[in-house]
């Protein structure tokens, strides 16, 4: 035994120190790069580091924040979830259409729910039916827009005439928007579920290897509907707070746009797309990275050609740094 | 049998040095894996390299076929000095690796995989009719009965080891380096290979063995070196060595008894698990009873239907029939497991299971040792839907101890560890859960011999403290050192039950092949 030890306690030193420099790295990840976007932005640009400024991005990344910060949690469990943004404008028509008629309050849970309703399919087809949930959500996406158009047929809904929908995005409490205090509340509490509850910790396990996981007693399945739920939760939240935002909302809100901005704010993050790593911290560090580069070239008067393609490049980056560290890990 | 083989080059003079290892050393972020090792190999000779995991086997094996590049010393290959930085490099001058994960694509035939990377084209096509011909060729030289156009993923372990033997051949190799090739393989197979590595040898290919087994090793090898700590104990003739200088050589220590004393089951012990006309994928209306403090031992050839019947019995997967009761003592009513049953409800009803391949099927590699241990009972730890992490922590940090893990940090990923302290990590993990049976399947396969005593010492302690275990093993000397009582099985069904002085080695081979019963 005094042999198995000292092979134990040799390998334990042996692999951190091979395979720790690259898990700091990404442990690391993206928050250096982050400072220093940010310190270099208030050297340059007056306007950037203001106080309107800093809380106009995270009054404009609210929902996009929300949404990835659930996204997260589907991608540690081994999943995708490619329908938020067709939730987002199904959500927003939804609770626009519903303000017009019946009262705010109503508008917002049933637009809620609406997402709850579609994370619930998307996570029964993923999961029961055992359909990837790539093409599940893909073709729930299909589904969601097509229902979005219906509620519409089409137009712009627009709701000036009822102002007591905006109060849900645009009540101010010291000095900053209740969609920021909802995003800073919903975050807060997915980051909480993810890192500190035994679900956030199944989630990990189903994603880092499912089989693995259902043998030591997780229930898999239903780790990967709460997932999916949430995020169709969070989709139709985002949608919600931004109809509530502009007191107007149309199908074709979003979209697929949304979907991979979101997606590419969590990977930037360093979440992997191979499930079992990741966090929301990271999620929320990614999206605002995304979010300073765009701001950063208005306030600099950049051409926003430009913007697409530092995205592209950083995101090929994270992904490929991601690859690299399992490579050198396993 | 064809005795030629296809060897390319200069017919070896057997006695030759092929490869000559001088002053090597190589380091893994500052963790010495080989120091100053000197080594020489034979040609057309079988030279094993033996030693505990992390003994640097497995990486001296590698320095030879270009697969890892040694940090300082040279190696001559027929006298004339190389330096290889890839494996690409040592399969040009005739050094090809085997390693233990096969790298077969499952979804080409044998003859396709045989000739990957070197298929005979006419204009960018593979031409088919130029790749059976090769293929037939190739076959017939080496002796092998195996057909080129079936599909290589549907093979037998032992068959797809061939297809990696003749990829070997075909690509001129004069040595072959195998790393723990019979590790998976069943006792027929294991002796279909012997047989082939024998016959590689004596057409003149040299051999380089890494194998834990040291029976085989004996029974193959010309020469036999045994690694310790990075260091080269001594290189000597198989002949002069036996399984005890080999393991005390291995360990640096004599060797104690290789098994912990088995205690005997109280007579009145309770039953604890009772599985009554279990049929299900693989297993055939199968009965078995497992006694509080007992060990039985489930024996058989792979593919007889063990792990299958783990599977069932867990609830993993689902049971045509039958009925398993699990009788917890010191728990009033016997509980039966639902036929649509989970793993999660046979592990709350005090069910246990290890699964065979601990990273298939076991561990979260990527994830901490923490969260691996106390994944299975995490439910303990709750408060508020919350994980109260600092219990937690302590109660991992517990049974690791009592597990004999010893890890620098929890928060380590458990990739990190060494293959026998992820073992004992499920062990750990099972602790935990605090269970009343235990299925253990192949609890020490591709484990050093120090963790391998460790693991027979744990199930043996869990056993002496009222834990019923039902061990799987293909190692039928485990079986015979730790179990009570011994199952055999055969084509999904127990063809036999054998208690006392029936536990012999013939009679549960005999069993196994299915003798008394006139069959092979």
């Amino acid at each position: 035994m005094n042999n198995s030890d000292v092979t134990g306690s040799r390998a334990a030193l042996a692999l951190p120190s091979g395979a720790g420099m690259v898990s700091m790295l990404r442990k690391a990840g993206i928050v250096w790069p982050f400072l220093i976007l940010f310190i270099v932005l208030s050297v340059a640009s007056g306007p950037f580091f203001s106080k309107v400024n800093l809380l106009d991005i995270l009054d404009q990344q609210a929902s996009t924040l929300i949404i990835a910060a659930a996204g997260t949690m589907v991608l540690v469990a081994g999943c995708i979830d490619l329908s938020v943004g067709a939730t987002y404008a199904l959500a927003g028509v939804t609770a626009t259409e519903l303000a017009l008629h019946t009262s705010p309050f109503l508008a917002v849970v049933a637009g809620v729910a609406t997402g709850l309703v579609v994370g619930l399919v998307n996570g029964v087809v993923a999961t029961t039916f055992r359909i990837n949930s790539l093409i599940a959500t893909l073709a729930m996406s299909f589904v969601v827009s097509g229902l979005a158009s219906l509620v519409t047929s089409g137009n712009l809904i627009i709701a000036y005439a009822k102002p007591g929908f905006a109060d849900l995005a645009r009540t101010v409490f010291l000095s900053v928007n209740t969609s920021t205090w909802t995003m800073i509340a919903v975050v807060l509490l997915f980051g909480l579920v993810l890192s500190r509850t035994a679900a956030g910790r199944y989630m990990y396990a189903a994603g880092s290897n499912a089989d693995a996981a259902r043998l030591a007693g997780v229930r898999v399945q239903q780790t990967r509907l709460l997932a999916f739920v949430l995020s169709g939760g969070a989709a139709a939240l985002g949608g919600v707070i931004d109809a509530s935002r502009v007191l107007s909302a149309q199908a074709s809100n979003g979209e697929t746009t949304l979907t991979f901005t979101v997606l590419a704010g969590i990977v930037v993050g360093g979440t992997s797309i191979l499930g079992g790593e990741g966090a929301i911290w990271r999620t929320v560090v990614g999206v605002l990275f995304i979010a300073l580069i765009g701001n950063g070239s208005d306030l600099l008067g950049l051409n926003p050609l430009y913007d697409q393609i530092a995205l592209g490049v950083i995101l090929l980056l994270a992904v490929g740094a991601d690859a690299w560290s399992r490579l050198r890990v396993t | 049998m064809p005795d030629q083989l296809v060897v390319p080059g200069p017919p070896g003079q057997p006695g030759g040095a092929h490869v000559e290892l001088t002053d090597i050393s190589k380091s893994f972020g500052g963790v010495r894996a080989l120091e100053a090792v000197n080594l020489r190999i034979d040609r057309g000779s079988i030279h094993a390299l033996v030693g505990e995991n992390g003994a640097g086997k497995s990486t001296l094996g590698k320095i030879i076929a270009g697969v890892t590049v040694p940090d300082r010393g040279q190696m001559l290959l027929r006298g004339g000095q190389v330096r290889f930085h890839t494996p690409r490099e040592a399969i040009a001058r005739g050094i090809v690796l085997i390693a233990q994960e096969l790298s077969i694509v499952p979804a080409l035939s044998v003859a396709e995989n045989v000739f990957l990377g070197a298929e005979p084209r006419r204009g960018g096509v593979v031409n088919r009719r130029a790749l059976r011909k090769r293929y037939a060729d190739l076959a017939a030289s080496a002796g092998f009965d195996l057909r080129g156009d079936l599909n290589a993923g549907a093979l037998r372990t032992a068959d797809q080891q061939k297809v990696e033997i003749l990829r070997a051949l075909s690509r001129d190799a004069e040595l072959i380096v195998m790393d723990e090739p019979t590790a998976a393989l069943s006792r027929p197979d294991v002796d279909l290979l012997h047989e082939v590595i024998r016959r590689l040898a004596a057409a003149g290919t040299t051999v380089v063995l890494v194998s834990h087994f040291l029976g085989e090793v004996l029974e193959l090898a010309d020469q036999v070196t045994v690694l310790r700590d990075g260091k080269l104990v001594r290189t000597a003739a198989a002949a002069e060595e036996t399984e005890t200088t080999l393991l005390s050589a291995m360990l640096g220590r004599p060797l104690g008894t290789a098994f912990p004393v088995r205690r005997p089951v109280p007579p009145h012990a309770p039953v604890v698990l009772s599985v009554q006309g279990l049929t299900a994928s693989g297993v055939t209306n199968v009965s078995l009873e497992v006694r509080a403090g007992e060990i039985v031992g489930l024996a058989g050839l792979i593919g007889a239907g063990r792990t299958e019947l783990a599977s069932a019995v867990y609830r993993a997967v689902r049971a045509q029939s039958g009925v398993i009761t699990l009788s917890p003592p010191r728990q009033q009513a016997p509980v039966q497991l639902h036929r649509a049953g989970s793993p999660r409800a046979a592990l709350m009803a005090g069910l246990a299971l290890i699964p065979e391949g601990r990273k298939e099927h076991g561990l979260l590699l990527g994830r901490p040792i923490g969260e691996n241990v106390s994944l299975a009972a995490l439910a303990k730890f709750h408060r508020g839907g919350l994980v109260r992490r600092r219990a937690e922590r302590r109660a991992v940090d517990a049974v690791l101890v009592k597990a004999g893990v010893r890890v620098r940090s929890q928060a380590a990923p458990a990739s990190t560890l060494s293959g026998g302290n992820q073992q004992k990590l499920l062990f750990a993990r099972i602790l935990l859960c605090e269970p009343k049976v235990l299925i253990a399947d192949e609890p020490t396969r591709g484990v050093d011999v120090g963790s391998k005593r460790a693991i027979y010492d744990l199930l043996t302690e869990l056993a002496a403290d009222g834990l019923g275990v039902l061990l799987i093993s293909s190692d039928v000397e485990e079986i015979l050192g730790l179990a009570h009582r011994v199952l055999v099985m055969r084509l999904g069904g127990i063809t036999a039950e054998l208690t006392g002085s029936e536990m012999t080695e013939a009679a549960i081979l005999s069993a196994a092949f299915g003798a008394a019963r006139g069959g092979t």
